[in-house]
């Protein structure tokens, strides 16, 4: 049989899933070709605002990957753009030139965003909220600063201004009706919605008519029907969605609002199908991925063979996914004749859940703050079933019935089969349950790739995991291990949401992301202070009792409760006047013993802890800094003589460590950090076991990281050859950035870099050289802050607290805070 | 010098106020050759441990202070405040002493 030729024309999520479908239904029956506008693959577009907040990128969207078309031998023509359909000769033909020959054809051209002709609204600065190259237009927007208006205050505007927000610009969002999201929510949860929104910093102005934007070159302001001016470097319009029907009615399609079609999503030509939002079925069009799912299941089952699939209308409950606002909306919520309303408040925990009913049937709800029975709601919107007998105890949610159990897995064992699960796709408990027994599925990946739940907004992914959980039992293993015992979040996790949810103090994290101790221990603390502090350099306060006591006292704690204290030498360099002072620091305040360290530097051993402040004032009178020995941070950059000396030397190595220990000492870090730079490849200051090493080479040099010689030896890789010392600071801040956001507290480079890939650190700092400029200012932006050494703060008396006792009673021997043997 | 009968008012010792420790951090009473930490929780309660992890006499006023308890900064043994006693698998007890808040004002029993 040789196969049929089926063209689609636009690539988005509902062509996406009719293409699974067919090729589960006929995986045979057509050679396809497909012309997308849009310069990639199929992504998932829903996903889009996690890009923009930072929380997702965009390879975590991809539904089909080049591969995915590959295996298919599906021609896609990315960044083509169809012009024309020809019914006659039974073509379609792209800006680009190319025509391609159909016998069915399926058109899937999404819609437009509406953008309000107001004047100003071409300027460079305005852009809608469709594709990730709207998004990246907000994130370059937004590292220039300023503010962001957004005006509409529906789903994508509120989308759009929280990941703007998170991103780090002043947002302001502009909506013309009184509340927000008035076509899902009713006034009282808008309300609630405004209130979470300003409290995060995103200012709200209801009832705002724009009348125009102002600018020369570029966006500068916003002006209101009222006169009020608003400062603003970017503008997003998210004020609604037209269906794209230019090219079918062009073509001579029945078009109304969207193109027409019939239950079985064919148009007005039989051979030509349409699905997605584009789409006019029924005298309704969609702007929600469920029913468009369902048009790509009817359109795939008739190209497949003869079947009497239909399309059907269901209401499709909203969710918005702005990280931590919980709202839920179904069916109806205004006023009108028979309906009856059932209403919780609580306004400690800012909760609202409303039902609306008529005739003892559920025809809406509302949740905000509390969501978990949407699911639950909804499935009694759908049967119809008359609650009567529940009324009392409906609105307190499903785990109040019967049982009284407030346990969530219980409310998801209460679920009937044909409950509906993951909202957009349209899976039902029942669905997933048998997928898992008949498969053997066993992870959420797993489950998400055969039954799709969860795979495209994943809000329900709490869900699915309950239902995973009923059904395997013990086997089920859940999520990844948490940082220590107060959370199930693992440190990956905590870092992503520190900086999506903008949380800023350790209570604001512990609360936020529901730990479970009201304190934390001695293990997340320090992991929390640390993120906190690299996230939010300048703003964040160090919180020193969160702090190991080495790092709360800038010297390393001994066996006896003595401390060490270290120097920094630069680059391995000493002096005599620094010898000078070291050795007069010991003569005075007896100081045992005094030792080279394995890091080119002198230890000076079993200083009393109220004997610190003295020491380093010394130590400081003659230039000398804290070495920072207990830090994770820079530890030292060791070196060898180079080229000033060394018969090989082929640079002056000294003189690059001594710059690189300047540039970075004083940077906090996950672990402890540690450089070399050795004049020649015979490597004399074994650069190739650190962190980061630098191999002086006669063209150049050559820069490696990776490395470790402790519990663990691991030999360096290399990262690249550079001409310039220049270069070289200019890597090795940015490689340190990108380890400082991205590594796990306690994690040394070489196992961050084991974890991210090798490939996509090399990737973001040697290949892309915006990208690694982009690291290396943020990194120069933390250190204006860190580069004071902390031993003279403390000799002008700060902390003066920690080194001196609160009471003394009796005669204190001269030892008081040492330890000596215990004492009986 | 210090013989205080265990039964007058005299055996409270005022050492100073609240606010002169960190909330979450500890500060050092000396008593002769004895050292005692006394700690403040994150609630603003107070407690008095010598300062000497069961385990290998760590200074346990140096450790991080969490949920009523205090991690020795030495090798990480977990130290009740209330009680003493080290938590979890590790056997062990610090000495603890009485301790009252009066306002701000702290007084230590030390004859305990
Ligand atoms: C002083 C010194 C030993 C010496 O007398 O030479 C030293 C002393 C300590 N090292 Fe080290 N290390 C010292 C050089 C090294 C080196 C050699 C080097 O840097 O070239 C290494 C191997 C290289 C490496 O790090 O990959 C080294 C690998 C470690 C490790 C294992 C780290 C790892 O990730 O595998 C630890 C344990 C840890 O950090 O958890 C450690 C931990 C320690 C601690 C902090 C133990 C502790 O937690 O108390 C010791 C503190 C003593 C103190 O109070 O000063 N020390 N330590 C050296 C100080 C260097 C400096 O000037 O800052
Ligand atoms: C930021 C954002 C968040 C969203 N959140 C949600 C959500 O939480 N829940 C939900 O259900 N829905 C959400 N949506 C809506 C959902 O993404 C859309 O309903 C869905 O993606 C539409 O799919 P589609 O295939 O119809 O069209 P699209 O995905 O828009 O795809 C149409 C494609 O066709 C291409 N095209 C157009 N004309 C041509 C032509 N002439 N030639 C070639 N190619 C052409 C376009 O470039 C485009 O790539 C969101 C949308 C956005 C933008
Ligand atoms: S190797 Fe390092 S950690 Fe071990 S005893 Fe020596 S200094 Fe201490
Ligand atoms: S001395 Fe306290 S844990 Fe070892």
């Amino acid at each position: 049989m040789t196969k049929q030729k089926l063209v689609i024309i636009g690539n988005g999520m509902a062509p996406g899933r009719m293409l699974e479908h067919l090729f589960d239904l006929a995986p045979d029956a057509f050679d396809v070709t497909i012309f997308n506008a849009e310069p990639r693959v199929n992504y998932d577009r829903i996903m889009l605002s996690p890009v923009l907040s930072g929380e997702k990128s965009f390879d975590d969207i991809v539904i089909h990957d080049d591969a995915w078309y590959a295996a298919r031998n599906i021609a896609l023509h990315k960044g083509h753009k169809v012009v024309a359909i020809d019914r006659d000769a039974r073509t379609v033909t792209s800006a680009g030139g190319i025509t391609a020959a159909y016998d069915k054809l399926v058109v899937a051209t999404g819609s437009n965003p509406f953008i309000i002709p107001v004047p100003g609204h071409t300027l460079p600065g305005v852009l809608a909220y469709r594709d990730l190259d709207d998004v990246e237009g907000m994130t370059r927007a937004a590292a220039a600063g300023g503010r962001a208006v957004v005006i509409g205050g529906g789903l994508l505007g509120l989308e759009a201004a929280a990941g703007l927000k998170a991103q780090g610009m002043d947002v302001t969002v502009l909506h013309l009706m009184p509340t927000l999201m008035e076509r899902q929510l009713d006034p009282a949860a808008g309300y609630l919605l405004q209130k979470e929104l300003e409290s995060r910093g995103i200012e709200v102005i209801c009832g705002a008519n724009t009348k125009a934007i102002h600018g020369q070159e570029k966006v500068e302001q916003v002006e209101l029907e009222d006169g009020t001016l608003i400062d603003a470097s970017l503008v997003v319009m998210a004020v609604g969605i037209r269906p794209n029907t230019q090219l079918a009615r062009d073509a001579g399609l029945e078009v109304q609002r969207g193109i027409v079609t019939d239950s079985a999503m064919r148009t007005s030509d039989p051979d030509i199908f349409s699905v997605g939002e584009c789409v006019e079925v029924d005298c309704r069009v969609y702007g929600l991925v469920a029913p468009l799912y369902q048009m790509a299941k009817v359109a795939a089952t008739h190209l497949a063979g003869a079947s009497d699939a239909a399309f059907a209308h269901a209401e499709t409950p909203t969710k918005l996914k702005v990280t931590g606002v919980n709202l839920y909306s179904v069916g109806e919520f205004g006023d009108g004749p028979g309906f009856e309303d059932i209403v919780l408040r609580d306004a400690n925990r800012g909760t609202y859940k409303r039902i609306i009913l008529k005739n003892n049937k559920v025809i809406g709800t509302v949740l905000y703050g509390d969501v978990a029975d949407g699911t639950w709601y909804n499935e009694f919107l759908k049967s119809g079933e008359d609650v009567s007998a529940l009324r009392d105890t409906l609105i307190f949610g499903q785990a109040r019935q019967g049982t009284g159990a407030a346990d969530p897995l219980a409310a998801i064992a209460n679920l009937s089969d044909d409950a509906e699960i993951c909202g957009c796709n349209g899976i039902c408990k029942g669905t997933i349950v048998n997928a898992i027994r008949d498969k053997g599925l066993s992870t959420l990946a797993e489950v998400r790739a055969h039954t799709k739940a969860s795979a495209s907004c994943g809000t329900c992914t709490g869900l699915v995991e309950g239902v995973m959980a009923l059904t395997l039992g013990d086997q089920f293993a859940k999520k990844a291990e948490g940082m220590c015992g107060c959370t199930d979040l693992g440190h990956g996790d905590v870092r992503r949401l520190i900086v999506a949810k903008g949380l800023k103090s350790i209570p604001a994290v512990m609360q936020e992301l529901e730990w479970k101790t009201s304190g934390g221990c001695a293990k997340c603390r320090p992991a929390l202070n640390y993120y906190l502090l690299s996230d939010w350099p300048g703003e964040y306060r160090d919180d020193q009792q969160s702090r190991f006591i080495n790092e709360r006292v800038h010297a390393n704690i001994q066996k006896d409760g003595t401390y060490s204290v270290v120097p920094r030498m630069w680059g391995g360099m000493t002096s005599s006047d620094e010898l000078r002072a070291i050795a007069n620091v010991v003569d005075k305040f007896n100081i045992p013993d005094v030792k080279v360290t394995g890091g080119q530097r002198i230890d000076l051993l079993g200083v009393r802890k109220e004997d610190l402040p003295a020491v380093w004032e010394d130590l400081n009178k003659a230039g000398m800094v804290s070495g920072h020995a207990y830090a994770k941070g820079l530890r030292t950059v060791k070196t060898c003589v180079g080229s000033t000396w060394c018969r090989f030397g082929t640079q002056d190595s000294t003189g690059l460590g001594i710059k690189l220990e300047k540039f970075l000492w004083g940077s906090w870090t996950p672990a402890k950090v540690k450089l070399a730079v050795t004049g020649c490849p015979r490597n004399c200051a074994e650069a190739t076991c650190k962190d980061i090493g630098v191999i002086c080479v006669d063209s150049g040099y050559q820069i490696v990281y990776g490395g470790a010689a402790g519990l663990h030896i691991q030999g360096t890789t290399e990262l690249g050859t550079v001409k310039t010392e220049e270069e070289v600071i200019e890597i090795a801040g940015a490689v340190t950035q990108m380890y400082r956001e991205q590594g796990f507290y306690l994690e040394r480079i070489y196992k961050w870099a084991e974890r991210v890939g090798y490939d996509t650190v090399k990737a973001a700092i040697l290949d892309d050289l915006d990208s690694r400029r982009a690291y290396y200012e943020r990194f120069v932006h933390s250190q204006k802050f860190s580069q004071s050494d902390p031993w003279s703060e403390r000799v002008s008396g700060v902390d003066k607290h920690e080194f001196k006792p609160l009471a003394v009673f009796g005669d204190a021997p001269a030892t008081a805070t040492t330890v000596t043997e215990p004492a009986e | 010098m210090n013989a205080i009968s265990r039964d007058t008012a005299i055996d409270w010792r005022h050492v100073g106020t609240i606010d002169d420790i960190p909330a979450q951090g500890a500060r050092c009473v000396t008593n002769g050759a004895m050292t005692i930490a006394v700690f403040r929780t994150a609630d603003d309660r107070v407690f008095a441990l010598e300062d000497k992890c069961p385990h290998r006499n760590g200074p346990l006023s140096q450790g991080i202070v969490h949920d009523g308890c205090v991690t020795c900064p030495l090798h990480n043994w977990v130290i009740s405040l209330e009680t003493g006693a080290a938590q979890g698998a590790d056997e062990g007890r610090t000495a603890s002493f009485p301790i009252r808040l009066d306002g701000r004002d702290i007084y230590l029993n030390l004859t305990a």
